[in-house]
C-alpha cells in the first residue's frame, strides 16, 4: 500500500544515505579540523525569537501553535539559530566563537518546480572575527570542505552586499528609488533596472555606473577600475582576496553585483558554483549586525551548503555530465 | 558549425522565432538547419536546442541552456507569488530586451456597455477568461477588484462570447483578433517583448563569453525593434 508523504520531501533509503553520510563525515572532519565545533539547535523555534532577523526571502513557512497557544516555526536556516544561542548562552565568552552544522531546514515551495520543502545544510558560522581576516577564513574552511569531499571544477562567486547601496547613496540616487533599483537587482533582472533607471531623471553617467557595475565580474583586474563611488566595498574585497592562499584565491570569481536575497548579510557574500549543476551549491555572507538583534553585537560570517545539491554536483562531476558540464564535452568536440 | 562564444541557447519556436533565428544568423551563427527543419529540436553542432516559449524559462533555469529568448509575458505569468515582491519566481537573470514580438497584455470585453464593469456593480465580482492567470489575477488584486478567474488553454476570445466570463485578459499585437470577434480592449496591462535570459551559474562561470554576446547584441537590438514593430506575434 502507497502512504504519500508532502511533495518537496522524500524518504533517504541506505544507498543514498551512505553517499550523503560519506559526505558529510568528510566535511565534518574539515569543519572540527579548523576549530568549529559541530551544534545542533532545535527544528522549532519561537516565532517570536526568529522575527528578530531579517530574512526576506528565506522568512520561516511552517507554523503551528504549541499546547500554550504560543506560534512556533521550523527553521529556515541555522545561521539565525545560532545567533540566538551565541546570545543566550555564549553571552560573556570570548570571542572569536566557532560553530558547525548539519541540520535540516524547512522552506515554503513554488508548486511543480521540484524545489525541496526540507532541506539538509552544512555550514559554520565564525562569530567575533571581522572582516576582512573573518571571511578569507570562512572561504578558506569552504574551499578546504569542498576539495576534500573530492568536488573538483567548482568556483566562488565573491561580492559585497553593501557595494549597491552605497553606489546609489554617492550618486544621489532619490531615496524613493532605491528599493525599486536594489530589487530589480536581487531578482537578477537587469531589463528592469535599466527601465527604471531610464525614467529616473539620473544623470547619464549615474546611470552608465548603476548599470555597468553590477555586471562588472571576474579577477582581481575588474577591481582596479572600480569607480570610487564603490571604494570601501572594492577596499573591502580587495583586502579579502589578498589574504587568501593561492589556491583559495583561484576559485574566487569577484562579482560586484552579487546580491544575495537574504536580509541579514551586510558586507562581503559569495555563492558556490559548479559546472554540474545550474543553480548555487551553496553560499553565505557577513552578518555583522545580526548577533547584535539577539543583544551581543559581534561581527559575523558564515555559509552553507545544500549538501542534496553537493551530492549532484558531485555525481554529476564523477559521470562527466549535468547541467553545464555536458555542453562543454559536446561544444568542445565540434 | 561552431556554437556562438560556445553557449547553448534555448530557441523559441512559434512567433518569436522567425525573429530570433535573424538575430542568431547576424551573429554569425549558421542558422540554415535551423530554419529549414522545424521537427529537430536539438542542433548540438550549433548550440541551439528549441522549444515552445513558455519552457524556456524552466531549460534555462535548470542549466540545460546558457541562455534563453522568451517573451516578458512568459517570464511575468511564472513569476513569483503577487504579495511578495522579492518573489521572483524562475531563477534566471533577465539580462536584454530584445525590443522584437512587441504585444500588449489586456484586458478586454464585449463592445458596447462594459459587461465586466456591469457585474462588479451588481455582483461584487468579474468573470475573467485567460491563459495567464498570475498576471491577471495579480493585475486585478492591485486594482482592488474581485475577480474569478478562469483558465482556459485554447482560443481565449471564445469565453466572453458564450457568456461564460464578463472579460477576458490576453496578448494582442495589432487588435485584429479581438476585433473581429467583437471585443475591446478596456485596459491596457503590460507590454511584452521578447528578452535575453542567461541561467545564473553560467552568467559567472561564462562570464566573458555572455558579456561579449551582450555587446554584439547590443549593437543591433535597436534596429531589430523599428523592424519588427506591428508584427503579429505572442509569447504562448
Amino acid at each position: 500500500m502507497i502512504h504519500p508523504i508532502p511533495s518537496g520531501t522524500r524518504d533517504v533509503l541506505p544507498d543514498e544515505t551512505r553517499e550523503v553520510r560519506a559526505i558529510t563525515a568528510t566535511l565534518l572532519s574539515v569543519f572540527e579540523r579548523h576549530g568549529y565545533g559541530e551544534v545542533y539547535t532545535p527544528a522549532l523555534e519561537y516565532e517570536s525569537v526568529l522575527a528578530r532577523a531579517d530574512m526576506a526571502e528565506a522568512q520561516p513557512a511552517y507554523r503551528v501553535f504549541d499546547e500554550s497557544g504560543a506560534v512556533l516555526v521550523l527553521r529556515s536556516d541555522m545561521t539565525v539559530p545560532i545567533a540566538r544561542v551565541v546570545a543566550s548562552r555564549y553571552a560573556s565568552s570570548e570571542p572569536p566563537l566557532r560553530f558547525c552544522y548539519f541540520a535540516h531546514c524547512y522552506r515554503g515551495v513554488r508548486p511543480q518546480r521540484g524545489q525541496p520543502r526540507e532541506l539538509l545544510q552544512a555550514g559554520i558560522e565564525l562569530i567575533g572575527a571581522p572582516a576582512p581576516h573573518g571571511t578569507a577564513e570562512a572561504l578558506t574552511v569552504l574551499c578546504h570542505a569542498l576539495d576534500a569531499t573530492g568536488l573538483k571544477d567548482y568556483r566562488i562567486g565573491l561580492g559585497d552586499a553593501s557595494l549597491f547601496p552605497a553606489l546609489m547613496a554617492s550618486l544621489r540616487v532619490p531615496e524613493e528609488l532605491r528599493p525599486t533599483l536594489l530589487d530589480s537587482l536581487v531578482l537578477r533582472d537587469f531589463v528592469g533596472l535599466e527601465q527604471a533607471l531610464a525614467e529616473s531623471g539620473l544623470a547619464g553617467e549615474a546611470i552608465e555606473l548603476l548599470l555597468s557595475v553590477p555586471q562588472r565580474r571576474g579577477g582581481p583586474e575588474i577591481l582596479a577600475g572600480a569607480p570610487a563611488e564603490a571604494d570601501s566595498a572594492v577596499t573591502g574585497l580587495r583586502q579579502v582576496h589578498e589574504l587568501l592562499e593561492r589556491a583559495v584565491a583561484d576559485r574566487v570569481i569577484l562579482d560586484l553585483g552579487l546580491v544575495r536575497n537574504i536580509g541579514y548579510y551586510t558586507g562581503a557574500v559569495f555563492e558556490v558554483y559548479d559546472p554540474a549543476l545550474g543553480a548555487p551549491i551553496g553560499g553565505g555572507g557577513r552578518y555583522d549586525e545580526l548577533l547584535g538583534r539577539f543583544g551581543r553585537q559581534l561581527p559575523a560570517v558564515g555559509f552553507a551548503l545544500g549538501v542534496d545539491r553537493l551530492h549532484i554536483a558531485l555525481a554529476g562531476e564523477e559521470r562527466g555530465t549535468g547541467a553545464l558540464l555536458a555542453r562543454e564535452m559536446s561544444g568542445g568536440r565540434t | 558549425m561552431t556554437p556562438i562564444n560556445g553557449l547553448t541557447i534555448a530557441v523559441p519556436r512559434g512567433a518569436l522565432f522567425g525573429d530570433t533565428v535573424d538575430l542568431l544568423a547576424g551573429l554569425g551563427l549558421d542558422t540554415e538547419e535551423l530554419s529549414k527543419n522545424d521537427r529537430k529540436l536539438l542542433f548540438e553542432d550549433i548550440g541551439v536546442i528549441t522549444m515552445r516559449p513558455s519552457d524556456v524559462p524552466t531549460y534555462v533555469e535548470a542549466g540545460a541552456a546558457d541562455l534563453g529568448v522568451t517573451g516578458k509575458d512568459v517570464l511575468l505569468e511564472q513569476g513569483g507569488r503577487a504579495h511578495n515582491p522579492l518573489d521572483g519566481g524562475r531563477e534566471v537573470y533577465e539580462l536584454l530586451d530584445l525590443g522584437y514580438g512587441r504585444c500588449t497584455m489586456v484586458l478586454a470585453s464585449k463592445a458596447g456597455p462594459d459587461p465586466a464593469a456591469e457585474a462588479l456593480r451588481r455582483l461584487g465580482v468579474m468573470r475573467v477568461a485567460t491563459k495567464y492567470p498570475r498576471i491577471a489575477a495579480h493585475h486585478l488584486e492591485e486594482t482592488g477588484r474581485q475577480a474569478e478567474i478562469v483558465e482556459v488553454k485554447g482560443s481565449v476570445e471564445l469565453a466572453p462570447l458564450t457568456g461564460m466570463v464578463e472579460a477576458i485578459v490576453d496578448l494582442t499585437a495589432t487588435g485584429t483578433t479581438l476585433r473581429e470577434n467583437n471585443l475591446v480592449v478596456r485596459e491596457e496591462i503590460v507590454v511584452c517583448t521578447a528578452r535575453l535570459i542567461a541561467n545564473p551559474v553560467s552568467h559567472k562561470l561564462k562570464a566573458a563569453a555572455i558579456d561579449d554576446l551582450l555587446t554584439r547584441l547590443r549593437g543591433t537590438a535597436p534596429a531589430r525593434e523599428r523592424e519588427s514593430a506591428g508584427r503579429e506575434t505572442a509569447g504562448a
